[in-house]
């Protein structure tokens, strides 16, 4: 649906001249709820408006159904932006507001009327049709700025970090419903966010950027589960990192031998070589048990309880570090206390081999 | 609990007592300034004229008769003072197009200001300020010189073969507009720059975001959220405008008076202050009613600026 080629955007000259996106190809589909998660200064949000038309890529080509993108100024792209700040217009109601595109694009003013009854009562804003936008709290300003940009039924709606000014059990209603909104009207979202919980939760696709460029675009569960680079393992939930020998990769099997000189399968992402490698496991993937027969054996360092899990953070005999995340559910108890010789354990194939 | 509040102590009466002793010299000025002057002019309004100027106690309103009518000095017969209504036409007239002449230059260029990165802008209202802090008589002088017939415009103009005889701008109501409409365009920028520096421009992208056009959005979003500091600039410009002297006598040479000139022609030669004192109150109401119309005008739709 969006097809972005190679598109690079630059900014300043000479010495600070600074690459907010590096060469980026991307398709996004239809009916789609793609996520561009990183950290700030990623290149996220510039991406977002260069599809909104804010930004003029210096190199590359954004099209949407074949039709090329960039040639269009912002104000004819069948594309509506929820902003971060909302941008909500101050002077006008609520219901003045969720009015404007639609009255810009000259819409019949009966059409308008029902049109915008309908983006209220979606997003339950019906009863502040006339209030001020100023005298609404920051979630209602997040549903308007939402019905905003949907009434005019872009073909792709783009939110620019629409949950961060909004309270922990605020943000987590609205992920549902944002959720709920998309499938509701089959309307490609894309979205911007540098909360990795938010991405995993709501997203179709997910794609994990750094420094401007995209690191890996996969499902919640394939970023997750198969994290291909340490940057995005490390970004994305917990992660241990182990520093392993590949003797031999066949496919996505690999044979590696741990610190410990203990042998195990392991999965390889594409692109993984032999030799010298760092092997990835998530903390909930391994278990602690008695050194004897573990994978790799250390001292208990510390213990943290979470409520629904418990952290071990265990000292390797190779100095490095591992954390193992145990769900504290009933008949689970590791009866183990700081200073302990433990091991730790976990599957083949479990772990993940990275590209760098 | 209200019984207890609602009866003030000994100290808080005293410190009521001193807030006022405080505030007297304050009052005191702010009465005496404000009202003083006007008091006298009012009060000189309705007395004789003297011979040789000043006033003579004697209850007159001859001097507000004056100031719309006249009385033909053969058969008594009462008709409207033309020269006094020309003079107040084209003083409100040219106030007028000064004022829309500094909305349409000055919007621009506070767009542009406001616009800049913010280590600039510093730089660009210097630009305009630095005008606005050189003497009135300097600035006016300084625009005759580039509009006289042996001026900078007409020597370049005729320089480049688009005119042959130079245009005679100065002395003529045009001039006095060009030199007000320069004398006073900082007082509708700064305000206007004002207003534009805190306006949020995602609410501009938020307005070509959702199929607005350039003239949509400076209609729809920019002009409502400005508008406090349009209204500002307006009445700056305007007031001014209207009850100019140095201006009009520089640039209008005498022959385009306005309301401030034929103020000053009646305490000096006119010898005729109680005239002067009731078109100094005439001067007064109208930019009263004006005002009062404008802020009405524009205060309908209320702007919460946010």
């Amino acid at each position: 649906m969006i097809e972005i080629r190679n598109v690079s955007k630059a900014y300043g000259a000479g010495k600070s001249r600074f690459l907010a996106l590096d060469d980026v190809s991307v398709t996004i589909r239809e009916n789609e709820f793609f996520t561009l998660l990183g950290p700030s200064g990623c290149g996220k949000t510039t991406l977002l408006r260069t599809i909104a038309g804010f930004v003029d890529p210096t190199d590359g080509s954004v099209s949407m159904n074949g039709e090329d993108l960039l040639k269009l100024p912002p104000h004819s792209r069948p594309v509506n932006t929820v902003f971060q700040s909302y941008a909500l217009f101050p002077h006008l109601t609520v219901r003045q507001n969720i009015a404007f595109g639609l009255e810009m694009l000259g819409k019949p003013k009966a059409e308008i009327t029902r049109t915008v009854d309908d983006m209220m009562a979606l997003v339950q804003m019906t009863a502040m049709a006339d209030r001020q936008t100023g005298q609404i709290s920051g979630g209602q300003q997040q549903r308007v700025a939402l019905a905003r940009a949907l009434a005019p039924k872009p073909k792709v709606l783009l939110l620019d970090e629409p949950l961060s000014a909004l309270d922990f059990k605020l943000r987590k209603d609205m992920q549902i419903e944002l959720k709920r909104l998309q499938t509701e009207t089959g309307i490609t979202f894309v979205f911007v966010t540098h909360d990795q919980e938010e991405a995993l939760t709501m997203s179709d696709r997910v794609a994990v950027m750094k420094a401007g460029s995209i690191r890996q675009i996969g499902s919640p569960r394939d970023i997750y589960d198969r994290p291909a680079e340490r940057f995005v393992a490390d970004f994305i939930g917990d992660t241990n990192f182990i520093p392993v020998e590949v003797s031999q990769i066949a496919g996505t099997v690999a044979q590696i031998k741990l610190p410990s000189g203990k042998m195990i399968e392991a999965r390889a992402v594409e692109g993984a070589t032999g030799g010298a490698s760092t092997l990835a496991v998530r903390p909930e993937h391994a278990t602690l048990g008695i050194a004897q027969d573990a994978l790799m054996a250390g001292t208990l360092k510390n213990i943290v309880y979470f409520g629904t899990d418990t952290h071990y953070h265990v000292d390797l005999d190779g100095a490095d570090s591992f954390v193992v995340r145990a769900q504290n559910t009933p008949g689970n108890k590791l009866d183990f206390s700081v200073g302990d010789a433990v091991g730790i354990t976990f599957p083949p194939q479990v772990g993940q081999v990275l590209r760098d | 609990m209200a019984d207890v509040s609602e009866v003030p102590s000994a100290r808080e009466r005293a410190i009521v007592r001193n807030r006022w002793l405080l505030l007297t010299p304050a009052l005191a000025i702010l009465i005496f300034a404000a009202s003083g002057p006007l008091l006298i002019t009012l009060t000189y309004s309705f007395l004789t004229p003297g011979d040789y100027g000043g006033v003579e106690w004697k209850f007159s309103t001859d001097a507000w008769f004056n100031v719309i009518l006249q009385r033909d000095i053969f058969d008594d017969t009462l008709m409207f003072a033309d020269a006094h209504l020309s003079i107040l036409w084209r003083s409100v007239k040219l106030s007028l197009m000064t004022t829309i002449g500094a909305i349409i230059l000055g919007f621009p260029t506070a767009y542009f200001i406001a616009t800049r990165p913010k280590a600039h802008r510093d730089f660009w209202m210097l630009l305009i300020i630095i005008p606005f802090w050189t003497n009135l008589l300097i600035r006016t002088f300084a625009v005759m010189e580039l509009i006289r017939n042996e001026g900078t415009l007409n020597t370049l103009l005729m320089a480049v073969g688009i005119i042959d005889d130079p245009i005679q701008i100065l002395y003529t109501e045009t001039a006095i507009m060009i030199g007000m409409l320069y004398v006073y365009l900082p007082l509708m920028v700064l305000p206007l720059y004002a207003s534009m520096e805190r306006l949020d421009f995602s609410l501009v992208e938020a307005g070509y975001d959702l199929y607005a056009t350039r003239f949509a959005v400076l209609r729809r979003i920019i002009l409502p959220l400005v508008k406090p500091g349009l209204i500002a600039g307006s009445i700056l410009v305007f007031v001014p405008s209207l009850g100019a002297y140095v201006t009009p006598r520089v640039m209008g040479g005498g022959k385009q008076l306005m309301l401030g000139n034929l103020i000053e022609l009646q305490f000096g030669q006119g010898r005729n202050w109680p005239l002067g004192a009731a078109l100094s109150i005439t001067l007064l109401a109208i930019v009263m009613v004006a005002l009062i119309f404008y802020v009405r005008a524009a205060g309908k739709e209320e702007v919460p600026h946010g």
